[in-house]
């Protein structure tokens, strides 16, 4: 295709005639605008992939293409035996980007982590409020405020954190986006001459790439940091390509305009696959898309009406119409990639006559039911109403007569957390940190009723382990507990547990190194284009 | 004028908060919020003073030239505008020019040679073009132009291999300071599907528009008379009869701004064209109030002085109105 | 702005003149009809408009399948001419398997839909506003049109984004917006021809013989008014299907499964590689659609407006 050698050539032309010997340009298209570049203002998976994730480290890092926490600025640290005081030891010798804007005159230390959490924590902190409407989403949505008491410098190299009560996944909260480590005399010269809004427009940190400029909605530029304290990149510049169409994004892939794309449409997989040039790595999300039954009303409060209900829904065909294939059939609350995923446990077969019996037997006859379904697309869900329309004939096939509803998604969001709610919802979750924690406190926990535990469950002997879970700092004591806390989940069926999504990354052949982020963000660290 | 604005900012105002769901509850996703977290956030964003008082402080701050902040960005909703607008503009100009450029001619043509196969075909194929839906279009030609056939590029205003700091924020004129080889022929070539995309239906009115105004104008006794003393035909329909014809059509130009910025916003979807089209939608569906507000109160603002222009015009091109 | 070129004083007077009107009813509808015959384009788009209106009607008898009945073993079937296509799913099927063409055929009913209601609702409520605007004059005019300038000052399809995102997405929701969003149009075309028509001799005769204002506005000045009227009606009709459809197209418009036409456009963006089916034909139904009435507002407008009738 002429386009695609014209370009190809000439971006070889390119990386020849700019000096430097085989400067590497990647291209990312993305798939949408970052909102700014601070992240810890924001909670837009495409906002992290632009800032934290090329900018930043933070103290802890998942280890690349899994949940794993490793060391990042900070080389270890240590938990006192009540639980209460973390210490972490820094990193040293770690530089910070120097850039047309910005250049560094020490290293990193220990009053760069007081900076990055103190503006979120202090609220008479000089950066607490630095934009209009900051209010620190992830840092509240995470309930660090009650959860962390103070923290402390210990000296240049050594920093405390004092806790309120023991939280096991707080050291996971500190891999998370909001958690990235900022430079304070960046900060301060910026309040010096009075612009502290560039902390968010024009971002200095110490990660893989640094920033050049920014054009909205257009483009976005990165350059390798030279003094990287992991080694300097392969690639030389990083440019994100603002490509909000999926087809349109796949059309640049197969020209050569990028290298790599998120979000393909999942109807075009197979060719992508079928593409010589391209090569498709694929990986289940770290996400879960339900049914929630509402368990405080009946006949759903009678967890043998949930589990014929459950029965009488067809996921392959869910998988195949909804999914197109880029899905998984879920059986537990948690997804297979994450630690302590209870294979044991059996999912409830497609049994439609069996469901006719069971809801006979439960005393349920001419069931008229909501199902509520987003009206928006979400990881774990690419077409509610799609999933819903495949439901409601499977209901009516066990004699159950559903009734679609939509909500504007603000609306949907506020009205399915009443305890009242007429129906069941159609919803999901995508995992934060990589702690089942994560999940099943979150969503089906005693004290989220009301809030995000949309089936408005609590079981005592669910909430009883995963609250012990939460104190022990022992991973195989958790797991243990968390094991057990799915088995009572699938007897009890607050849920039908419909599907992960399995996430696609069309990428050139050509491109090397690139992992895959559970958590769905896309990092660009260690990735290199073969010649 | 100035009734009609502050009617406006009325509308834009009230309709922004008469949008059911909300930008916090849409910030707190899935997640949700405690009771008192989302009371903090209202008073952060100062939702919780009665209508008036917000219309008021929004108005107080309009007059200095603050158009406030987006919730999603956090960025000043001015500055993110004046960014974004020349994209918008440079697409919508071109498109304008090329509408009359080829609008007008064909309409003289065909109005000149009327009944002809030439004047079906023309008015034919202006009738189709305002017929389709022009989101239906743009993907089709992107399939089949830059997909199958490889002319175009797919998306984006310039070649990612160019880089340079914006100067005027036109693409065109940009790539020329630039100085950079090649930069100007890129950014030419990205423009060339979006702008026929966004310029068919102003085209199609125009054709339209100019021949029956045209036709209108070769029928008069002036015209008549003109050939009849013998000047060549092509000075007849040059100088008398277009000069008379498109008084009107100056009139339907005018018109076809509004329908290029509803226009725009479906093309910029599609072509990722970085404009204001798509920063509206997308600020609606998030319930980004400081932008919709504005973005609406700016829009708004530009299409009334168009108007006010295009009557000037008019008034000075229709000698029976000049005085 | 009056096509006929007789006018029985009866008629125009308002007063029931019976086998008088429909004399001249008649014959000025065969004078329409000579017209607009003329213009060989405005037939064929009068055919195939009355074809779409049969085969709306018609659909349950000549659609192969329910639009709604989703075959589970069919998923995303080519046209029939294609390979891996069946000849009970002529031109194929969408992504939960419901036959393509079915849907086209019901869809036919939504797209009509659409135009009259919209139509209907703009005309009258239009008419309505630019008479009075028009004939009382004053500050109840300077107020109305204040009004028009407002919504004429917002680019329509984000009016009417803003307004269905405010009444929520829907087809019904659609309709409003679309129709609120043409009002300018009728109540400026109204208000202009009601102020030329006010100081004709006619008008004041009617006056001098008593007519009170109601009856002067409808019976009397409207019936002269029409003819521009019913060229925008058509007009209006096609961009209200094209406005809808692009609402469809951002998700605002009608809501899945409704086979509407755009709202099939929006749930097919997808598979634009891939099951090109889905999207071509309920884009191409559009065209056909608007192309037909535009060809025929054109015949009206031709049949309609003396001025032109050479053209």
């Amino acid at each position: 295709m002429k386009n695609k050698l014209t370009f190809a050539a000439a971006l070889l032309a390119a990386t020849v005639l700019s000096g430097a010997a085989g400067a590497k340009t990647l291209v990312y298209c993305s798939e949408g605008s970052p909102e700014g570049f601070d992240p810890a203002l924001y909670t837009a998976g495409t906002t992290f992939d632009a800032s934290s994730k090329p900018v930043y480290n933070r103290l802890v890092q998942f280890e690349p293409g899994t949940t794993n926490t490793v060391p990042g600025l900070a080389e270890s640290w240590e938990i006192s035996d009540d639980g209460l005081e973390v210490t972490f030891k820094l990193r040293e010798g770690v530089k910070f980007h120097t850039t047309d804007f910005f250049t560094p005159s020490r290293d990193f230390n220990a009053d760069d982590v007081l900076f990055s959490f103190n503006r979120q924590l202090q609220e008479d902190h000089p950066y607490h409020a630095y934009v209009e409407g900051a209010s620190w989403e992830y840092f509240n949505g995470m309930s660090m405020p009650d959860l962390v008491k103070s923290i402390e410098k210990v000296d240049d190299y050594t920093v405390k954190f004092v806790l309120n009560r023991p939280e096991a996944p707080f050291i996971a909260n500190l891999a998370m986006d909001f958690a990235s480590i900022f430079s304070k005399e960046y900060a301060d010269q910026l309040s010096e001459a009075g612009n502290l809004s560039d902390l968010n427009q024009k971002p200095v940190g110490t990660g893989p790439f640094q920033f050049v400029a920014y054009q909205p909605d257009a483009v976005i530029r990165y350059k390798a940091h030279p003094d990287y304290w992991n080694g300097k990149q392969p690639i030389d510049d990083l440019v994100f390509a603002i490509t909000t169409e999926a087809s349109v994004r796949q059309q640049k892939l197969i020209a050569g305009e990028c290298h790599i794309t998120p979000y393909p449409n999942p109807a075009d997989i197979e060719s992508l696959k079928a593409n010589e040039a391209l090569k498709v790595d694929e990986q289940e999300g770290l996400n879960v898309g339900y049914l929630a039954y509402n368990t405080k009303v009946a006949p759903f409060d009678n967890a043998q009406v949930r589990k014929a209900l459950n029965m009488a829904i067809n996921k392959e065909a869910i998988l195949d119409a909804v999914f197109q294939g880029a899905g998984q059939a879920a059986k537990n609350p948690i997804p297979p990639t994450m630690w302590s995923y209870n294979d044991a446990v059996e999912d409830d077969a497609y049994d439609p006559e069996a469901s006719k019996k069971m809801l006979e037997e439960a005393g349920v006859s001419d069931l008229s039911m909501k199902v509520w379904a987003m009206p928006v697309q979400r990881p774990y869900n690419p077409n509610a109403r799609r999933m819903a329309e495949l439901i409601q004939e499977d209901f009516s096939k066990v004699g159950v007569n559903v009734e679609i509803v939509s909500y504007e998604w603000g609306e949907y969001l506020e009205r399915s957390k009443a305890e009242d709610r007429d129906g069941a919802v159609l919803l999901g979750w995508t995992g934060d940190n990589g702690d089942p924690d994560n999940f099943l406190a979150v969503l089906l926990g005693c004290d989220a009723v009301g809030g995000s535990n949309r089936a408005q469950w609590c079981n005592e002997e669910f909430d009883g382990l995963i609250q012990k879970a939460k104190t022990l700092s022992s991973q195989e004591e958790r797991a243990e507990l968390y094991e057990e806390a799915q088995l009572v989940f699938k007897r009890e069926a607050p849920w039908a547990t419909i599907a992960h999504s399995v996430v696609h990354m069309p990428m050139r052949k050509e491109v090397t190194g690139y992992k895959m982020d559970p958590l769905g963000g896309h990092a660009f660290e260690g990735v290199d284009i073969a010649e | 004028m100035i009734p009609t604005f502050i009617g406006v900012s009325i509308v834009a105002f009230s309709f922004i908060r008469l949008l059911p769901g909300d930008p916090i509850m849409l910030l707190a996703g899935e997640r949700g919020m405690s009771e008192e977290r989302y009371q903090q956030l209202q008073a952060l964003y100062g939702f919780d003073q009665p209508l008036f008082v917000q219309y008021f402080n929004y108005m107080t701050d309009l007059l200095q030239g603050d158009f406030g902040t987006s919730i999603v960005t956090k960025r000043p909703v001015l500055q993110e505008f004046l960014t974004l607008f020349p994209a918008t503009i440079e697409l919508s100009l071109c498109a304008i020019i090329v509408a009359i450029a080829v609008g007008v001619p064909l309409g003289v043509i065909a109005a000149v040679r009327r009944g002809s196969w030439l004047d079906q075909t023309v008015m034919g194929a202006a009738l189709v073009g305002y017929s389709m839906p022009i989101f239906w279009w743009g993907l089709l030609l992107i399939i089949f132009f830059s997909g199958i056939l490889g002319w175009t590029p797919v998306s984006g205003r310039i070649s990612l291999l160019y880089f340079f700091p914006p100067v005027t924020g036109f693409m065109l004129i940009d790539s020329l300071l630039s100085g950079q080889a090649g930069a100007f022929k890129s950014a030419l070539s990205h423009l060339i599907l979006p702008t026929i995309v966004l310029a068919t239906i102003p085209l199609a009115v125009i054709a339209r528009q100019t021949r029956s105004a045209m036709l209108e104008v070769l029928g008069e006794d002036y015209v008549r008379t003109a050939r009849s003393k013998g000047l060549p035909p092509r000075r007849v329909i040059g100088l008398h009869a277009l000069r008379n014809a498109l008084i009107p059509v100056v009139t339907t130009i005018g018109l076809q701004v509004g329908v290029l910025l509803a226009g725009a916003i479906l093309t910029e979807t599609i072509f990722s064209w970085p404009g204001i089209g798509k920063w509206m939608v997308d600020s609606v569906f998030k319930r980004d109030y400081a932008v919709v507000q504005g973005g609406l109160l700016l829009i708004a603002a530009i299409i009334m002085i168009v108007n006010l222009i295009v009557d000037v015009l008019y008034g000075l091109i229709n000698p029976r109105i000049r005085h | 702005m009056t096509s006929t070129n007789t006018k029985d004083p009866n008629a125009a007077v308002g007063l029931e003149g019976g086998t008088v009107i429909a004399v001249t009813r008649r014959a000025r509808l065969a004078e329409f009809w000579y017209y607009f015959s003329q213009n060989r384009g405005a037939v064929i788009g009068l055919y195939v408009f009355l074809a779409i209106v049969a085969i709306a009607l018609l659909a349950p008898l000549i659609a192969p399948h329910s639009p709604s009945l989703q075959n589970r073993g069919f998923f995303l079937l080519p046209p029939v001419w294609q390979e891996g296509g069946n000849w009970s799913f002529l031109l194929g099927t969408d992504a939960v398997g419901r036959d393509v063409l079915s849907r086209l055929i019901y869809g036919a009913r939504f797209s009509l839909f659409i135009g009259v209601v919209v139509v209907s609702v703009a005309v009258s409520v239009g008419i309505l506003v630019g008479l009075i605007a028009g004939y009382f004059r004053g500050a109840v005019d300077t107020v109305i049109m204040r009004v028009m300038d407002i919504i004429l000052a917002f680019p329509s399809l984000l009016l009417a984004l803003v307004l269905v995102a405010i009444l929520g997405p829907g087809l019904v929701n659609a309709m409003i917006a679309i129709a609120l969003v043409q009002q300018p149009h009728y109540v400026r075309l109204t208000r202009a021809a009601v102020m030329s028509e006010k100081g004709r001799d006619y008008v004041t005769a009617a006056r001098v013989a008593g007519a009170g204002n109601i009856r002067l506005m409808f019976k009397t000045i409207l019936p002269n008014c029409t003819a521009p009227l019913i060229v925008q009606a058509a007009l209006s009709f096609s961009t209200a299907i094209l406005d809808a459809a692009a609402l469809g197209f951002l998700g605002m418009g009608a809501q899945p499964p409704t086979p509407e036409w755009g709202t099939m456009l929006a749930e097919a963006r997808e598979f634009i590689l891939r099951a090109w089916w889905v999207v071509t034909f309920p884009g191409l139904a559009i065209l056909i659609t608007v192309l037909a009435i535009n060809l025929m507002g054109d015949g009206l407008r031709d049949a309609l407006d003396p001025k032109l009738k050479r053209s």
